[in-house]
């Protein structure tokens, strides 16, 4: 951790860079249709990134358990499925590793069911399989997973609506700003042409920076297949000491 | 080297299988200096509708207005058993309940320090990303100068400051109210 410096004014801080256009999603998105019941209608007030955004809640190893993230050993038995490890880092956009900080993982079992009382599709649930996994990044911002590959599923969004199969990810940073939830989705799936969340974001880049890529050196022989996926957090400014074009 | 920032996702309604591992409600551990408060609202929807399968996080400073973060500088102490997080999963009726201390005022820009506050972030099905919103105290005197409230039209201001519950001065009610006239205000953060 490096020292303040002594010119530096307490209060002072380097903001976080603002998101790139057209890279995230908008608030209302008619063809998600509960959007429109839940986006704010008056406009956003900009928020200059204080001490209070460029902090945020900081999480040690005593938080998590190595079981964790280890999906596949949670309960008594087996899960049914397909093993797969997910592995990844979280970086910011300077390429800076998000070190330390809490990944939080959900998903559906491999019929395309989640362990939740909303959940009425019609198709099995697992009872050797809950579907969560929290682990802590390491000095690199690496992580992994071991789990089973979910299902897809039925949702009522619209006529014969299905979600391509998908992990939810909630990542903390290593600030407020930096906070983000996002869903990795899974090489070639035909599902995701249809699917108005992945479709939410305008950019086409930035849309296939959700997909996970086959990861051959990440397998695990006789046991599983792996899949890499790595998360681009937002980056500081430049402070100006570092910047002198602007 | 710039690198494209991940896009967000809604957390959909399942959330509560992977939040319900880190829900704190009570922030403050035994021992931890400052007033005690409860912190309590609704999350309601269009229509006046309750919101029951929402996330609402908070962060805040100590009483000392010290961040429990490296990167706050400042010469104060950070509290053991103070962490500044907390997570609430709202019930059937769209509540939400957080038990804590009032934090201290923090430093703001250009030296002006910010009047007491807690940052709210909220998550729900139907928000492809978070909702981020801040928490003021009702009857601060540092209201009428914090940087940030002064930056909202004046005629929203209220709906970022929280009412005492009638009979109980450490209860404060504030609601997360996502459209409609009582919109609250919402930051580009």
């Amino acid at each position: 951790m490096n020292k303040p410096t002594e010119e530096c004014v307490v209060g002072a801080v380097t903001g976080y860079r603002r998101p790139y256009f057209d890279t995230q999603p908008p608030y209302a998105y008619p063809a998600y249709r509960s959007t429109l019941k839940r986006a704010p209608t008056q406009p956003l007030v900009f928020l200059p990134h204080t001490l209070s955004e460029v902090t945020g809640p900081v999480f040690g190893y005593a938080d998590v358990q190595p079981t964790d993230s280890d999906l596949t050993r949670q309960h008594d038995g087996e899960p049914i499925g397909e093993r797969i490890v997910v592995s990844g880092r979280i970086l910011d956009e300077n390429s800076r590793p998000v070190a330390h900080a809490l990944v939080e993982m959900w998903q559906a079992n491999a019929a395309g069911r989640y362990r939740h009382a909303v959940d009425d599709h019609d198709a099995p649930l697992d009872p050797n399989f809950t579907g969560a996994g929290r682990v802590l990044t390491d000095g690199e911002g690496r992580y992994r997973f071991l789990t089973i590959r979910p299902g897809a599923y039925p949702w009522r969004n619209h006529y014969n609506a299905w979600r391509p199969a998908h992990l939810h990810f909630s990542l903390f940073g290593m600030g407020l700003v930096q906070r983000l939830v996002t869903q990795m989705y899974f090489p070639g799936d035909p599902l995701l042409e249809y699917d108005p969340m992945y479709n939410s974001v305008p950019d086409d880049r930035a849309r296939r920076r959700m997909i996970a890529s086959f990861d051959w050196e990440s397998t695990l022989p006789d046991i599983a297949l792996a899949f890499r996926y790595d998360i681009v957090l937002r980056g500081r400014e430049a402070t100006p000491m570092e910047s002198t074009r602007s | 080297m710039s690198q494209l920032t991940t896009a967000s996702q809604t957390v959909g309604p399942y959330v509560t299988i992977g939040f319900a591992p880190s829900v704190v409600v009570d922030l403050a551990a035994a021992g931890v200096s400052g007033e005690r408060i409860t912190v309590a609202g609704r999350v309601i929807a269009a229509e006046g509708k309750p919101v029951n399968d929402a996330v609402v996080e908070i962060w805040q400073a100590n009483a000392q207005g010290k961040y429990a973060h490296p990167e706050d500088a400042q010469d104060k102490p950070i509290e053991p058993g103070f962490r500044g997080f907390g997570r609430c999963l709202t019930d059937a009726a769209g509540r939400f309940r957080f038990a804590t201390i009032k934090p201290g005022r923090v430093p703001g820009p250009e030296g002006v320090a910010q009047a007491p506050h807690i940052v709210v972030t909220v998550f729900m099905r139907g928000l492809l990303k978070h909702l981020i919103t801040r928490v003021y105290f009702p009857d601060d005197p540092a209201n009428t100068q914090d940087p940030v409230l002064n930056l909202v039209p004046a005629q929203r201001r209220a709906t970022l400051i929280a009412r005492r519950a009638p009979g109980d001065k450490s209860a404060l009610e504030w609601n997360v109210i996502l459209q409609g006239p009582e919109e609250t205000v919402f930051f580009d953060f």
